[in-house]
């Protein structure tokens, strides 16, 4: 009971208050770059709770059982980052072989998310906050993959809102200096804003 | 690539976006044309010395290297690279500052190697070991934080190794690394790296003033007696960085530079692989 209430604290906490695009600033340049269409800006944010999950997956245990088992945590932003960028071709090739319709719609993205800050950030992050040093392994793991998921859901909110935001800004009349990426920028400004409200709404 | 950049672009930026070629083919022209100058001097040189002439030639490259870096093609305000980073670690202007000098360095020895690796790295896999190279940069200056500047690594936190990540380093690895000579390379990442750390200086000065009061720690008399919150919390940070690329364009179109803002608007234009295919459109 105590940990499924963990569990939807932390997927909740990743959506609202430790959202990863407005309060963390991890994913920036998806956030700005592939928000200008809902479908496109859903596509994106499903690729990134795909490979977010499927990544935390395998750096975690390797953490644990690689890395600190061989004192060689100082090597682990070096073999994440490789762990992904191998998974992300993996996952496309296997797409590619098997589900062809969920390549089709997953697979443009995919190759932007080896370079996604987001993806390094949560694997590096949960290896942190849910250390199995202190959870212990199977609840650590949990809480990890929880943390990833939530995380990804965060994503996909803030984009779907975004998507709306720039939507309506497409007929407004914007002066020109502002035009492009600034105004964009104040649009994210308020969005992050809003979320900024939920503040201490969940407590971990 | 040139071809690539136009498609992407939609109708009504073409034409900007040719202008923009256009002055990037002058500049590796002029570039070229440097080099073959510094070749040609350095030869002079060795059959009767004529240092000075050598040495402002050196000065020349040196200054057009750090214009192109901090003004011109500046990595934040112009290109939009490294946004992240950006944003993130501007609450407070030494932050901003250990930040930049951060990724100055991994910067510096990252353009440097895969300078010298260009010609023996494959097309096909050269991301990967463009990554790889970054990452080792990155722990090594990750290390050397840890061990000289304790309260500086627990101030950047999780963005010190999300350097690895940074587009800026991925982005000039493979715009001007991988096409020039190691010592160009090198100047090139100082020269980015330069004028990454003054825009994000710029940055972190405007956010600390308004935000807390304060400028690298100390109380600013009027500002601190009621600092404005808003802007060293996240929606600020956007707000900030959003003016000053408008003060940047501005600028930019008084000097007749062409505006660009990445691939369509897109920050990640420069290292995505779909640069050009519009596949994210």
């Amino acid at each position: 009971m105590n940990m499924l209430r963990m569990v939807v604290t932390i997927i909740l906490a990743g959506i609202l208050t430790n959202n990863y695009v407005l309060s963390k600033f991890l994913g920036i340049c998806p956030f700005l770059g592939v928000s200008k269409k809902l479908d496109t800006a859903m596509g994106m944010s499903a690729a990134v709770i795909f490979v977010m999950v499927l990544s935390t997956a395998v750096t975690y245990p390797i953490q644990r059982f690689v890395l600190e088992a061989l004192g060689l945590e100082y090597l682990q932003t070096i073999v994440f980052i490789l762990i992904i960028a191998a998974l992300v071709q993996l996952v496309e090739i296997v797409l590619k072989k098997y589900i062809p319709a969920l390549h089709a719609s997953l697979g443009v993205y995919l190759p932007l998310i080896t370079t996604n800050c987001a993806v390094l950030g949560c694997a590096i992050l949960v290896t942190e906050d849910y250390s199995s040093a202190v959870y212990g392994f199977g609840e650590g793991y949990l809480y990890a993959l929880s943390c990833a998921f939530g995380s990804g859901l965060g994503f996909l909110v803030a984009m779907a809102i975004f998507a709306g935001v720039r939507k309506r800004m497409e007929f407004c009349d914007i002066p020109e200096t502002l035009k492009g990426l600034p105004i964009t920028l104040v649009a994210a400004s308020l969005v992050a804003m809003s979320f900024l409200g939920f503040a201490g709404v969940v407590h971990m | 690539m040139a071809k690539k950049t136009i498609s992407m672009r939609s109708a009504s930026q073409e034409n900007s976006a040719a202008v923009i070629e256009e002055t990037e083919e002058a500049m590796e022209e002029k570039q070229a044309v440097e080099q073959t100058e510094d070749a040609v001097i350095s030869e002079a040189a060795t059959e009767q010395p004529s240092a000075p002439e050598k040495k402002s030639s050196v000065g020349g490259t040196f200054g057009n290297a750090m214009k192109r870096g901090v003004i011109l093609e500046n990595p934040v305000l112009r290109l939009v690279l490294g946004t992240c980073p950006t944003l993130a670690t501007t609450t407070a202007a030494s932050n901003a500052i250990g930040m930049g000098i951060a990724a100055t360095l991994v910067l510096i020895c990252s353009n440097t190697v895969i300078s010298l690796l260009r010609n023996i790295i494959p097309d096909k896999v050269r991301i990967p070991a463009y990554i790889t190279i970054i990452a080792s940069f990155v722990s090594i200056v990750q290390m050397l934080v840890k061990a000289f500047a304790p309260a500086l690594d627990e101030s950047l936190g999780i963005y010190l190794p999300l350097i690895v990540v940074n587009c800026i380093i991925l982005g000039r690895a493979e715009m001007y690394a991988s096409k020039h000579a190691p010592a160009l390379s090198a100047l090139d990442g100082l020269a980015m790296g330069v004028g990454f750390t003054t825009a994000l200086l710029c940055m972190g000065t405007i956010r600390e003033m308004l935000g807390a009061g304060s400028l690298f720690g100390a109380k600013l008399p009027i500002l601190s007696g009621q600092p404005i919150l808003f802007f060293s919390l996240a929606p600020g940070g956007f707000f900030v960085f959003g003016m000053l690329i408008a003060a940047a364009n501005k600028l930019s179109k008084k000097n007749n530079l062409p505006v660009r803002n990445g691939c369509g608007d897109c920050p990640a234009a420069a290292t995505c692989s779909l640069s050009g295919k519009g596949g994210c459109k």
